[in-house]
């Protein structure tokens, strides 16, 4: 069995540093079973979240040589093993320990977002007529997983850190399925123009790059939703229009 | 009593999946101060695992479906050891549930005329299963989620509770901690809702998370309430067996309700050897059948593929065991032999099941549209659970509610996949409704603070022994291992007898267990305690096992390998005896009422 050097940052609250872990691999291991094998053999202690194992609860995000990734999805030979590999806490959110960040900030960004509100039901029995290709586009903001990874790589969150005025890529696309969702009559333009920001993207894609769902962020949910504020609140003929209407 | 902080409740929920949201919301909005409890992060339950869909008996496919079936389906599946009036609630009220969803914000798949399209699913006589993709698990949590945050749920992630505390009889609260700093803390309720899922992590191969070590289940055996048909773990016949570190990662019923087959390293179609006599009627006679019936003719009876999981299980264990087996321990599943079929096969597998698609293609370096996967079964869900009233959802114990997974009653001696995600809505429902009405007419009681202290005196142990103490992780290691061995799919006397002999020697070894560092996060801790509700479940689950002499639904025993006619009367019944060890009871399965009998002979 092959062994390989993994520097994982131990430390709590801000303070800490890279702690070197040597420990032998076998073929199809991904980052977080060496991080767990660490965890069992070395380092009882260490703290690092998990669940579903398989990219689909979105849990396990870290940085992995510096690049924001999911630690379950994350296989032993896409990465160079020859040197030390480096796994660190996501940077943009306060850190706890170890491997550990409070995400507490997003679940709260998401509670000001206006709910989801349908339309009268279409039928007596109280249910709705929707055709498929009506609803592609939001089930593919509904496919996320909530990992925040995101959110780490967006530098409006993460050199900036205005986080207390700009939503983030992740709710950007909860907003974006919620207006585009055939059946929600809610209306989120203003808010989105005033209180989420979202002029401050300026659609670098570092989100799209690093979704593990392959969500089209930028060019499917952001863009689109910048329009529609654009038509909203900038169009001088537009606003005309609507003055006589 | 020392100065924990203290959290008051009408209704204290504890577990954040399916259940337990659903319990929530609706204890929520009878007007109850409600609090979650969640060993994880919101929206990270299991439940986001579910791939397959919610079975709904709605007819928008297949018009010939109602309750009436699918009470039939379900009992038939659970091979009639089910709490009848369960599944009467469960198939009545399950559209109403999946409707409900919508309003919420959910967007399932389509079909043609605009309603909410329904998929095959084992043991499923109509296509039933309501769904998105491959990923109806993540719909269905993120939309409760988003529904739970707007109506002042109050909600404690990353908190594990330790104990349930009592005043007499009844429930008062419970008392636990938070992950992130390790301080305790006391939840003062009027009413308590167990929604915490399985047992998954007592088995080595499994598809279940950390989280499940059985925590509701023992909760209330602890607490006094009595644990039902706990012999039943379904062992999913399909999950990854390579590479390693992925083994038992679950592969959905979708792949094989989408028109996936099994094969051995022969390429023979294993399953048609072996049909079961009460499914004969309704299996496909030939694999031209079996692909129409995937295909959506409704005069086409279903592949072998989609039996029950048990039976589905079991084949592949025979074929492995008799040499038959692919490379790495299992055998394969072939969806990409459907090009056959179609014209443009690869894109509508794709479509159909994007994160199988992804899964395969990410963590094994196979495109599942060119190759079969290579599967095997994998510990997957638990039957048994929590006696429940079946109306109620409230335990021998007054004032303990259990939904989902931990309770037992719906599902019997087997589930069928679908059953789950419909369970969580139905039944998370009416213990949310019945929690709330019961702390409403009930009130609070008083909390013993002796409970309180023995408790915490308990929980801060394994620091005491610092890191000279038993390593935590490999105790949990070597009792999935041992479990794996002597308790799995199949299972003799002899070897549950020396299950039994091993977990003394596992309880001992994880009473000396010991932690380094401080209670900031700290997993090795939270992996030490777990320990205790781990080793007393699966004890539970062995001497039930031994006391089952018939093979049934789950429970497969080599040493019995006929099904029984006097077992089919009773559900075992387990409590904690006066001196302190598992009571195991017969208890008479609930009779039948005229319609029940008449919806199971209709569909004979």
């Amino acid at each position: 069995m092959a062994s390989a050097t993994f520097q994982i940052w131990r430390g709590e609250r801000g303070s800490g540093k890279f702690v070197d872990y040597t420990t032998e691999y076998e073929a199809g291991m991904v980052v977080l079973d060496v991080v767990h094998k660490i965890q069992a053999a070395q380092a009882n202690d260490m703290a690092v979240r998990w669940n579903c194992k398989a990219g689909k609860c979105g849990s396990c995000s870290a940085e992995i040589n510096g690049k924001p990734r999911l630690m379950c999805m994350t296989r032993l030979n896409q990465l160079d093993l020859t040197q030390a590999v480096t796994v660190e806490p996501m940077k943009t959110f306060p850190h706890v320990k170890d491997l550990v960040t409070d995400v507490s900030w997003n679940y709260e960004v998401k509670k000001k977002i206006q709910k989801f509100t349908p339309r009268k039901p279409d039928a007596p029995d109280g249910t709705w007529r929707v055709q498929q290709a009506d609803v592609d586009r939001p089930q593919e903001f509904r496919k996320c997983i909530e990992c925040f990874l995101c959110q780490d790589v967006c530098h409006v969150l993460r050199d900036h850190n205005l986080h207390d005025k700009f939503i983030g890529p992740r709710f950007l696309i909860h907003a974006a399925q919620l207006e585009m969702n055939p059946l929600d009559t809610g209306d989120r333009l203003k808010a989105l123009k005033d209180d989420y920001n979202i002029g401050y993207c300026n659609i670098t894609k570092c989100c799209t790059k690093v979704c593990p769902e392959e969500i089209k962020i930028t060019d499917n949910a952001i863009i689109p939703l910048k329009e529609r504020v654009v038509d909203e609140f900038y169009d001088p003929l537009g606003g005309l229009f609507k003055m006589f209407k | 009593m020392a100065d924990y902080p203290v959290h008051e409740y009408d209704v204290l929920v504890i577990g954040a999946g399916g259940a337990g949201l659903r319990a929530a919301i609706e204890s929520s909005a009878a007007g109850a101060k409600t609090g979650v409890v969640t060993k994880s992060l919101l929206g990270k339950a299991h439940t986001v695992m579910a791939e397959g869909g919610m079975a709904a008996a709605m007819g928008n496919v297949d018009d010939r479906d109602n309750w009436r079936v699918h009470f039939a389906d379900t009992m038939r599946g659970g091979q009639y050891l089910n709490n009848c009036r369960m599944a009467e609630l469960h198939a009545k009220e399950a559209p109403a549930r999946v409707k409900e969803l919508e309003a919420w914000g959910a967007i399932f798949d389509r079909t043609k005329d605009g309603k909410i399209l329904q998929r095959n699913f084992g043991g499923h006589r109509y296509a039933r299963l309501a769904h998105v993709g491959d990923r109806t698990g993540l719909e269905m949590i993120r939309t409760l989620q988003d529904h739970g945050i707007h109506q002042g749920i109050e909600v404690h992630a990353e908190y594990t509770i330790l104990t349930l505390l009592k005043d007499g009889e009844r429930v008062v609260g419970a008392f636990g901690y938070d992950r992130e700093k390790g301080r305790f803390h006391l939840f003062h309720a009027k009413a308590v809702v167990l929604a915490t899922g399985g047992i998954g992590r007592a088995f080595q191969i499994t598809s279940n998370s950390w989280e499940y070590t059985a925590d509701g289940q023992a909760l209330a055996y602890q607490a006094g309430a009595a644990l039902l048909d706990m012999e039943f773990v379904q062992f999913h016949p399909t999950g990854m067996v390579w590479p390693p570190s992925v083994k038992g990662i679950l592969v959905t019923e979708s792949v094989r309700g989408e028109g996936g087959v099994l094969r051995n390293k022969d390429g023979k179609r294993f399953m048609f050897d072996d049909i079961p006599e009460n499914y004969r009627g309704q299996t496909a006679k030939d694999p031209d059948e079996g692909w129409r019936y995937t295909q959506g003719d409704k005069n086409a009876l279903r592949p072998p593929e989609l039996l029950t999981r048990d039976h589905v299980a079991r084949c592949i264990n025979r074929e492995v065991k008799a040499g038959r087996g692919s490379p790495h321990g299992g055998v394969f599943l072939d969806i990409a032999w459907i090009k056959e079929k179609l014209p443009n096969a690869a894109e509508h597998i794709k479509k159909k099941l994007p994160s199988m698609y992804h899964q395969f293609k990410q963590l094994a370096d196979l495109d599942i549209t060119k190759e079969p996967m290579e599967i095997g079964p994998t510990t997957h869900y638990m039957m048994g659970g929590v006696q429940v009233d079946g109306d109620t959802q409230m335990s021998a114990v007054p004032g303990l509610f259990a939904a989902g997974e931990c309770a037992a009653g719906l599902h019997g001696a087997n589930r069928l996949g679908g059953n789950s995600l419909s369970d969580l809505l139905v039944f998370g429902k009416r213990a949310g409704e019945f929690a709330a009405k019961f702390a409403k007419e009930n009130g609070g009681g008083k909390i013993n603070p002796a409970d309180v202290d023995a408790a915490a005196k308990r929980a801060v142990a394994p620091f005491d022994r610092g890191t000279a103490g038993e390593n935590p992780f490999a105790v949990q290691h070597e009792l999935q291992e041992m479990m794996q061995k002597l308790v799995g799919i199949v299972r003799v006397e002899q070897e549950m007898q020396q299950a039994l002999s091993e977990i003394p020697k596992l309880q001992a070894r994880a009473a000396r267990a010991g932690i380094g560092g401080n209670r900031e996060y700290n997993t090795g801790w939270h992996t030490a305690l777990d320990l205790d509700n781990l080793l007393a479940i699966s004890e539970i689950v062995a001497i039930a096992g031994i006391e089952r002499k018939e093979s049934r639904g789950a429970h497969f025993r080599d040493d019995y390998p006929a099904k029984s006619d006097e077992w089919g009367k009773y559900n075992l019944k387990i409590t904690k005896g006066p001196d302190g060890r598992p009571k195991v009871e017969r208890m008479l399965v609930g009779p039948l009422t005229d319609e029940m009998k008449k919806c199971i002979e209709e569909q004979k």
